[in-house]
């Protein structure tokens, strides 16, 4: 038996898993995927101080060091159900049950998909997917293509396609409908813009956006925003335009583009077509929270962490004893802050194991996590400090509720 | 075609070659060894991976990274695998489903 099992090997698993074997503790760590490294694997950009993330090698990075502190893997090794036994959790896979007294849920995110005409035809994949083939697989989604929706993550892959000379039609937003909602209006995809402009060499983006701090700034910037859009990274960004359809026979041939006005409604015969042969479907990132929803973890709905997300502590402990989270699951970050949570993640089992002293160790992870939170590069949700306030709050009326009940 | 980044200005030079045969409903592929069916059939230029089981439209990747089923296939005789999962390997039989027989009358016309 395993004194800790993690599920996920992306950055908080990884260092869930090197601060654990560092205490002393026997590790296990569960991944479906071919590789450790999750999300992780995927990621490339330039650095503030003109230095390279290449996810490539900071994966390879903590497997190596975790495999030197003993660390087991199973990878490829799907799990499909958690449950709490007598004392502590099993573990179930297609091939093995696994029984452990501390498990943590590394599960990371998965990818929101836009609902579009068309989107079923081979050809179309979410932005993530195209990241993965290109910079993990080193295999091109497809000679040219065009990406629905505009947000952090998809102008940051839209630059990794072009530095794996991909050709991108532009980048554009979906067909305003009741399941698009914000995305879909252009104000408001200026508005969640506003805080990736440090990554735009475009003058237009970045100097324009020191002009729109205010409400009134912002819908004159929509209004005036040029019809045929500005360019970042040399790609097309179409704040006016969206898909209404995307068209093929048998697979992808092309997108229907149509003209809209501020409030993301279609002005009727603007429509044109722009022949290419992938789609990116860019709908943002939510927790990946199955395994702690069948454990019984309760769960509160913070739309500035992506989603539903399971309570837990500042010291990443469920409200389910011998059961933590890290990474993604508990909010959309980036891979600093996942990696932090994996070290106060490791901390914690270790302190719940019986291994003694971590309470100062435990304290300045914390604080670690908060800086790099502070600190992040790239943001997915501007107020994601804000969701974490929440998330405390909503923790301490929890246990405050159900200790009420065991008095 | 050849869709694959050999060369890339910040990863650098692919380092996998060693590459292995694969059918793939019956027509021989080459694909690298271990990587997952998914990039070996694109790279082959081939997107359609099965027929949607009541429609029989096609169907690719769409998340690549296991969460969404919509790249199922048949692995050596094994139904319902994840190409974007599976590594491969030498010698793979991969089968796309085909659309099943759907006997059961559409009455929803008649009931609205």
């Amino acid at each position: 038996m395993n004194d800790v099992i993690i599920i996920g090997s992306g950055p908080a698993g990884l260092s869930a898993a090197i601060t654990c074997a560092n205490k002393g503790l026997n590790v296990l760590i569960i991944d479906e995927y071919l590789k450790p490294g999750g999300r992780l694997l995927g990621q490339l950009y330039e650095e503030p101080d003109g230095t390279w993330w290449n996810g490539i090698n900071e994966s390879a990075k903590l497997y190596e060091e975790a495999l030197n502190k003993d660390v087991q893997f199973l990878m490829n090794t799907p799990v499909h159900n958690i449950e709490k036994a007598k004392d502590g959790w099993v573990i179930y896979t297609e091939d093995n049950t696994f029984n452990t007294n501390h498990l943590l849920l590394a599960t990371g995110a998965a990818e929101s998909p836009i609902p579009v005409p068309g989107w079923t035809l081979p050809g179309v994949m979410s932005v993530g997917a195209a990241q993965v083939m290109t910079n993990v697989h080193r295999v091109k989604p497809g000679e040219k293509g065009v990406i629905i929706g505009v947000n952090v993550l998809s102008a940051a892959i839209a630059m990794e396609l072009k530095l794996a000379d991909v050709d991108l039609a532009c980048l554009t937003l979906p067909w305003n409908n009741q399941l698009t909602e914000e995305a879909a209006q252009p104000r408001k995809v200026m508005e969640s813009l506003l805080h990736v402009s440090h990554m735009a060499p475009s003058p237009l983006v970045r100097t324009g956006s020191k002009f729109m701090k205010n409400d009134f700034m912002k819908k004159l910037g929509i209004t005036f925003y040029p019809k045929k859009g500005v360019k970042m990274w040399d790609i097309p960004i179409q704040l006016r335009k969206a898909v209404i359809e995307i068209y093929g026979n048998n697979q992808v041939e092309g997108v229907t583009l149509a003209t809209i006005d501020t409030n993301g409604e279609v002005i009727k015969g603007s429509e044109e077509h722009i022949a290419c042969d992938f789609v990116c479907i860019a709908g943002g990132l939510y927790p990946l929270t199955e395994l702690a929803a069948v454990a019984g973890c309760p769960f509160y709905l913070i739309e500035e962490l992506g989603g539903y997300v399971p309570l837990h502590n500042t010291r990443m402990e469920t409200a389910l004893k011998g059961l933590y989270v890290a990474g993604n699951i508990t909010g959309i970050e980036g891979a600093k802050v996942a990696a932090a949570q994996g070290v106060t993640a490791g901390l914690s089992i270790a302190k719940d194991s019986g291994v003694n002293g971590l309470e100062s160790e435990i304290k300045k992870s914390i604080q670690s996590i908060e800086r790099m939170r502070e600190n992040a590069y790239i943001q997915f949700h501007s107020d994601v400090a804000k969701g974490k306030r929440i998330l405390q709050d909503q923790w301490k009326e929890y246990k405050a509720s159900t200790e009420t009940v065991f008095l | 075609m050849n869709r694959r980044i050999l060369d890339h200005p910040i990863l650098g030079k692919a380092k996998e070659d060693n590459y292995v045969s694969f059918t793939f409903n019956h027509q021989s592929y080459k694909g690298l060894k271990n990587e997952p069916l998914a990039a070996a059939l694109l790279a082959n230029g081939v997107r359609t991976l099965r027929y949607h089981e009541e429609s029989g439209s096609c169907r690719g990747i769409y998340c690549n990274i296991g969460h969404c089923f919509e790249c199922r296939v048949t692995v050596n005789g094994k139904q319902a695998e994840r190409a974007c999962l599976t590594p491969l390997q030498d010698g793979m039989v991969i089968e796309s489903n085909e659309k099943l027989p759907t006997p059961v009358k559409d009455w929803s016309a008649e009931h609205e």
